[in-house]
C-alpha cells in the first residue's frame, strides 16, 4: 500500500474519532456514555416538552413615553431660557409600523424667541427634527436613526426585563431571544423546558408592570361620556383619561405627564395591610425619584395623587403630608397575585406593552413518543436501505454502508459540535439523509457498472466512475443546499432544524460517499496487483 | 423488454435495467395526459375547497392533541365546546390512538388568550376532576413533589428530600415514557424503584387519574399565520429562482427552463393531492415541499447530465433519440437513487408518528410525481423547445445545423 492511502486512511480514521467524540465523549461506563450523549445532543421543545412562547412588544408605547417625557423636558428648558409658548401635543400611533411616525406639535412659540427655540431643540434634543408649520407653530418628528435606536433600545430592554422576570421564576434552563434577524424585529421568543401549563407564566409576562404616579386633575367620574360633558368633548391640554380599577365603571382626568414611573424603583414586596388585612404590594423609590417625589408631594399637599398600574387607576389617595421614597398598590386579591405584581415591579417595567403572537405546549409524553418514533422510522430507514444495496450491490454495498454509518456520525457530530438544536422535523432531517446520501454511492457505483461493461478493467472503472459521477454530485447537491438555504431563511425554529440537518447532512456526504468510499475501494484494491472482478 | 431484473449470472450483478430502449419520447403523450389529469384534479380540488387547507401555522387558530382513557365520541366533545367557543370547531378522531385533535379557529388576536383556557376548562368539567386532589396524568414534577411532601412526612414516611425529588422524577419518567403519559391505575407504579407501599398510599390519597390529557397544544395568531403564508411562498418562489439560475448557469436555460416547469409541476399536484386527499398545508409541510423543489431535481439533473454528454459524444441521431437513449442509460441510477429515498421517506411515513404524518406524506407523494416528472415532463419540454428553436432557426435560415448540434458543439466549446 502507498502512502498517501495511508494517509488518507488515518485522516478517515481521524475524523471519526473526533466524531465520536463529540457524541459520546470518552465514557468509562455504560452510564457515562448515555449520559455524555444526552449532555451534548440538545434536544429540542417538541422532543423533551415544554412551552413555547412568542410575543410582540407595542414599541409604538415606548414612542408615546419618550414624546410625553419630551414635551415635559422642552417646557423646562424653554421656561428657563424664557421662550414663551402655547401648548404641546402629540399623535397617537396605533401599531407598530407607525411607531416612526411619532409628532409633536409645539403652538404658540413666541415668533421673535423662534431662533432660540430652534437653537434649544438643535442643541439639548439632537434626536429630534424640528420644522415650522406656520409662523409661531412647529412640529417635531423624530430623526430615522433615532427612531431606530429607540426600537433596538425598546426590544432590548423588554428582553432584559422578560429575561428577568423568568430567572425570579426559577425557571433557569429557559431561554428569551429575539426572533427574525432584524434587531428592531419586536418579536421575542420564549422557550421553557419542562413548563407544560404557561398559564400564570403569561399572566406574569404580560402585566407591563408600567407603574406611573399621576396628578389628578378631576374625578372620578361614573362615565367617560359624563367627563367628555363636562370639558365640552374637548379634554383640556395636557392631561388624559384614565379607567379605575373594579367592577364598577369610574374614571379619572390626569395630569399626562407622570410625576415618577416604575423605573425609578428600588425595591417592591408583598405585604399585609394593617387597617384592612388586605394584600398589597409595597414599593420603595430610587433616591434620584425621592427627591423628585418628595418635592412635588410637598408642593401638592391635599391634592390627589393616582396609581396607575398599566394604564389603570389603582388607587388615587390624597397626599396628606410630604411622602419621598414609598408607596403601596392596592387590589390584590391573593398573596400571591401580589407577589407576582411585586416580582415583576422588582424586574422592572416593559419598556411598552406585549402581545401574544403564539404559544405552543409540548407534553412530556408527547416528546418522548416523538423521540421514538422518530429514532424507529431512521432505524427501518436505515435497515431498509443497507438492505437493499446489499442485496444489489453485493461487497461494494458494504462499502456504501460504511460511508452512509459514517455520514450519519458526522452530521450528528457537527450538530453536538455547533450546539444545534435536534428537533423532531430535525430527526426526519437525518433519516432523509440517510436515503439522500445513498444516492451518491448509487451514482458512483452505477457509472461503474458502465464503465466495466464498456470494457475497462476494475481499477481504471473505479476511477472513471468517481470522477464521471463527481460532477453529477455536486450539481444535485447544490440545487438540495439552495432549497434549504431558502428554507432555513424562512423557517421557524423548528423547522430552521430541519434545514441544517439536511445541509450539513448533504455537505458531509461529498466527503464520505466521494472521498471515504474511493478510498475503502482503493484499499480493497492495494493488495493484489491484478484484480479482474469487481463485486458491485 | 423482459431484460428487467436479469441476474447475469457470469458477472453476478443484479441489474434493474440493462440496456433498455423504451420509448419513452414516443409514449410520452399518454403520460402527459395522466399528468394534466393530476394536475386538474387538483386545481379543481383547490378551486372548489377555495383554496389549500392550511394548518393552524398558516392560519391561526387554537389546536390541541387530547389523549383520553376511553374515547369519546368526536360530536359529543365538539358540541360540548361550541356552548362556550365561537366559530368553527373541528374535533376529528386520530387513527390508531385513543386521541382527538381539536381544533378552533381564531379571528382576532384577543382570542389567544381565552380560547385554550375554555378548552381546557371544557374538557375538565365534561369529563370531570376532582378539585381537592392533585391530577397525577399531566401533573408536572414540582407539582407532584410539592403536593407529597407533607402528607408524607404526617404519615410517618421518612424519606430524605433528595430521594423524593428522584422518585417523583422516575415516577412521571415511567408514566410519560412506558406509559404514553396516562396510567389506568396508580398501582401500576408498583415496579418504580424505591417506591414503597407507604408512599404508594400517600400518593393514593393525595393524587386521582384524570381521565384525559393535553399532549400538544398550539395556538397561533392570525396575523402570524398571514405573514408566515406569504413567506412561504416567497421561499417556495425564491427556491425556484435558484434551480433556474443553477441549472441555467451549468447547463443552458432551455434545461433550466424545462427542470423549473418539471419541479413546479410536481409542486402543483402534491399541494392538489393534499387537497384531494383533505390534508392540511402545515409549516413542516411546507418544508417537505421546498425539499421536494432541490430533490425532484437531483433526477432530472442526472438525465439531463446524460443527454448533455451524449450529445458532446456527437452521438447521432436527433434530438428525440438522444434524449430517449439518455433516459434509458440512466434508468436504472434514477430508479434506485429514488427508490432508497422513497424508502426512507415511507419509514418516515409509517413509523413517524402524527406530527411527522403530513411532512412525510407530501415526500412519498413527491419523491414519486418527481421521479416520474424528470422522465415524463422534463425531457419532453427539453425536447419541445429544441424542436422549436429548430423550426425557427430553419424558417429563418433554411438548411441551418439543428439545435441539437449547435448546443453540442457548444457544450465542447466549454
Amino acid at each position: 500500500m502507498d502512502r498517501s492511502l495511508w494517509i488518507k486512511i488515518a485522516s478517515i480514521v481521524g475524523v471519526t474519532l473526533v466524531c465520536l467524540y463529540g457524541i459520546i465523549g470518552i465514557p468509562k461506563s455504560q452510564k457515562e456514555l448515555v449520559d455524555n450523549f444526552n449532555n451534548n445532543i440538545k434536544l429540542g421543545l417538541d422532543l423533551k416538552g415544554g412551552s413555547q412562547l412568542v410575543l410582540q412588544v407595542q414599541v409604538q408605547d415606548a414612542f408615546k413615553a419618550e414624546a410625553d417625557q419630551l414635551i415635559d423636558r422642552i417646557k423646562t428648558e424653554l421656561k428657563t431660557a424664557a421662550v414663551d409658548y402655547g401648548s404641546f401635543d402629540r399623535n397617537e400611533p396605533d401599531t407598530i409600523e407607525d411607531s416612526e411616525k411619532i409628532e409633536i406639535v409645539a403652538k404658540g412659540i413666541n415668533i421673535n424667541k423662534a431662533g432660540e427655540f430652534r437653537r434649544i431643540i438643535g442643541d439639548r434634543f439632537p434626536d429630534w427634527n424640528v420644522t415650522s408649520t406656520s409662523g409661531s407653530d412647529y412640529k417635531l418628528t423624530m430623526k430615522p436613526s433615532s427612531a431606530i435606536d429607540l426600537r433596538k433600545k425598546t426590544v432590548l430592554s423588554a428582553i432584559r426585563t422578560i429575561e428577568s422576570r423568568i430567572d425570579g421564576l426559577g425557571l433557569a434552563e429557559s431561554s428569551v431571544q429575539q426572533r427574525g434577524a432584524a434587531e428592531t424585529e419586536p418579536e421575542i421568543l420564549i422557550q421553557m423546558p419542562g413548563v407544560d401549563d404557561p398559564g400564570r407564566i403569561k399572566q406574569i409576562l404580560q402585566t407591563a408592570a408600567l407603574l406611573e404616579l399621576h396628578e389628578v386633575q378631576e374625578g372620578p367620574f361614573a362615565t367617560r361620556e359624563q367627563m367628555m360633558t363636562q370639558f365640552n368633548g374637548i379634554l383640556p391640554p395636557g392631561t388624559k383619561a384614565v379607567r379605575g380599577m373594579g367592577a364598577q365603571e369610574s374614571w379619572f382626568l390626569l395630569k399626562r405627564a407622570p410625576v415618577v414611573t416604575g423605573r425609578d424603583l428600588r425595591d417592591s414586596r408583598a405585604a399585609q395591610d394593617t387597617m384592612t388585612n388586605g394584600w398589597v404590594t409595597t414599593f420603595v423609590l430610587s433616591q434620584d425619584a425621592a427627591g423628585r417625589f418628595g418635592r412635588f408631594t410637598e408642593a401638592n399637599i391635599n391634592k390627589r395623587l393616582a396609581i396607575v398600574l398599566d394604564g389603570q387607576v389603582r388607587s388615587a389617595p390624597t397626599i396628606q403630608n410630604k411622602i419621598s421614597d414609598n408607596g403601596q398598590i392596592t387590589g390584590a386579591a391573593t398573596q400571591q397575585e401580589a407577589n407576582d405584581l411585586a416580582l415583576v415591579l422588582r424586574a422592572g417595567s416593559l419598556p411598552a406593552s406585549v402581545v401574544y403572537l403564539e404559544e405552543r405546549t409540548v407534553g412530556p409524553s408527547l416528546g418522548a413518543d416523538s423521540i421514538r418514533q422518530g429514532l424507529m422510522s431512521g432505524l427501518v430507514g436505515l435497515v431498509a436501505v443497507v438492505f437493499v444495496m446489499l442485496a444489489y450491490y453485493k461487497k461494494s454495498g458494504i462499502n456504501a454502508t460504511v460511508a452512509l454509518i459514517l455520514n450519519a456520525i458526522i452530521l450528528i457530530a457537527i450538530l453536538a459540535y455547533i450546539g444545534a438544536t435536534l428537533t423532531l422535523p430535525g430527526i426526519a432531517g437525518v433519516v432523509l439523509t440517510i436515503g439522500m446520501a445513498v444516492d451518491s454511492n448509487v451514482l458512483i457505483f452505477e457509472r461503474i457498472r458502465e464503465e466495466l461493461r464498456g470494457g475497462k478493467a476494475v481499477r481504471a472503472a473505479i476511477d472513471a466512475g468517481f470522477k464521471r459521477a463527481f460532477l453529477t454530485i455536486i450539481d444535485t447537491h447544490v440545487t438540495a443546499v439552495v432549497s434549504s438555504a431558502f428554507l432555513f431563511i424562512f423557517g421557524t425554529t423548528n423547522v430552521k432544524g430541519f434545514a441544517v440537518t439536511l445541509i450539513i447532512g448533504l455537505l458531509a456526504n461529498v466527503f464520505t460517499a466521494v472521498f471515504v468510499s474511493k478510498v475503502i475501494f482503493d484499499w480493497e484494491l492495494s493488495g493484489n496487483k491484478k484484480v479482474t472482478t469487481l463485486s458491485i | 423488454m423482459s431484460k428487467t431484473l436479469v441476474h447475469q449470472p457470469d458477472s453476478g450483478r443484479m441489474q434493474l435495467f440493462r440496456d433498455t430502449n423504451f420509448d419513452f419520447m414516443g409514449n410520452k403523450w399518454p403520460m402527459i395526459g395522466l399528468s394534466l389529469i393530476l394536475t386538474a384534479a387538483g386545481l379543481v380540488s383547490l378551486a372548489i375547497e377555495g383554496g389549500p387547507r392550511y394548518g393552524i401555522d398558516f392560519k391561526g387558530g387554537t389546536l390541541l392533541y387530547v389523549k383520553f382513557a376511553d374515547k369519546p365520541s368526536e360530536e359529543s366533545v365538539r358540541s360540548a365546546l361550541a356552548k362556550k367557543i365561537p366559530g368553527e370547531i373541528s374535533v376529528v378522531a386520530v387513527q390508531g390512538t385513543n386521541e382527538l385533535m381539536i381544533q378552533t379557529e381564531m379571528r382576532n388576536e384577543k382570542e389567544l388568550q381565552s380560547t385554550r383556557q375554555a378548552i381546557e376548562d371544557t374538557l375538565a368539567s365534561v369529563f370531570g376532576s376532582t378539585p381537592d386532589k392533585l391530577n397525577f396524568t399531566g401533573a408536572a414534577a414540582g407539582r407532584v413533589y410539592e403536593r407529597l411532601n407533607l402528607p408524607l412526612q404526617k404519615a410517618g414516611v421518612f424519606i430524605s428530600d433528595e430521594d423524593l425529588r428522584k422518585l417523583v422524577t422516575e415516577a412521571l419518567s415511567f408514566r410519560d415514557k412506558q406509559k404514553g403519559g396516562m396510567l389506568v391505575s396508580l398501582d401500576e407504579l408498583n415496579g418504580v424503584p424505591g417506591l414503597t407501599p407507604q408512599i404508594l398510599n400517600v400518593l393514593k390519597q393525595e393524587a386521582y387519574l384524570g381521565k384525559y390529557l393535553v399532549r400538544n397544544t398550539e395556538v397561533v395568531g392570525p396575523r402570524v399565520g398571514n405573514e408566515l403564508r406569504t413567506q412561504a411562498v416567497l421561499a417556495t418562489l425564491y427556491a425556484l429562482a435558484g434551480m433556474l439560475i443553477y441549472v441555467g448557469l451549468r447547463f443552458e436555460f432551455s434545461y433550466g427552463f424545462a427542470a423549473v416547469i418539471a419541479v413546479l409541476h410536481d409542486t402543483i399536484i402534491t399541494i392538489g393531492l393534499f387537497s384531494l386527499f383533505h390534508k392540511e398545508i402545515s409549516l413542516t409541510v411546507v418544508a417537505a415541499l421546498l425539499t421536494l423543489v432541490g430533490y425532484s431535481m437531483n433526477d432530472t439533473i442526472v438525465v439531463f447530465d446524460r443527454i448533455r454528454e451524449n450529445l458532446q459524444r456527437g452521438r447521432k441521431g436527433d434530438m428525440t433519440e438522444i434524449v430517449n437513449r439518455s433516459i434509458n442509460e440512466t434508468l436504472s441510477r434514477t430508479i434506485m437513487t429514488s427508490g432508497l429515498t422513497f424508502l426512507t421517506a415511507v419509514a418516515l411515513w409509517l413509523f413517524g408518528g402524527q406530527v411527522l404524518n403530513g411532512f412525510a406524506f407530501a415526500l412519498v407523494i413527491g419523491i414519486l410525481v418527481g421521479t416520474y416528472s424528470s422522465i415524463f415532463v422534463a425531457s419532453p419540454i427539453l425536447v419541445a423547445w429544441q424542436d422549436f428553436m429548430k423550426s425557427r432557426g430553419n424558417n429563418q435560415k433554411s438548411g441551418g445545423a439543428s439545435p441539437a448540434v449547435t448546443t453540442a458543439k457548444k457544450l465542447a466549446a466549454k
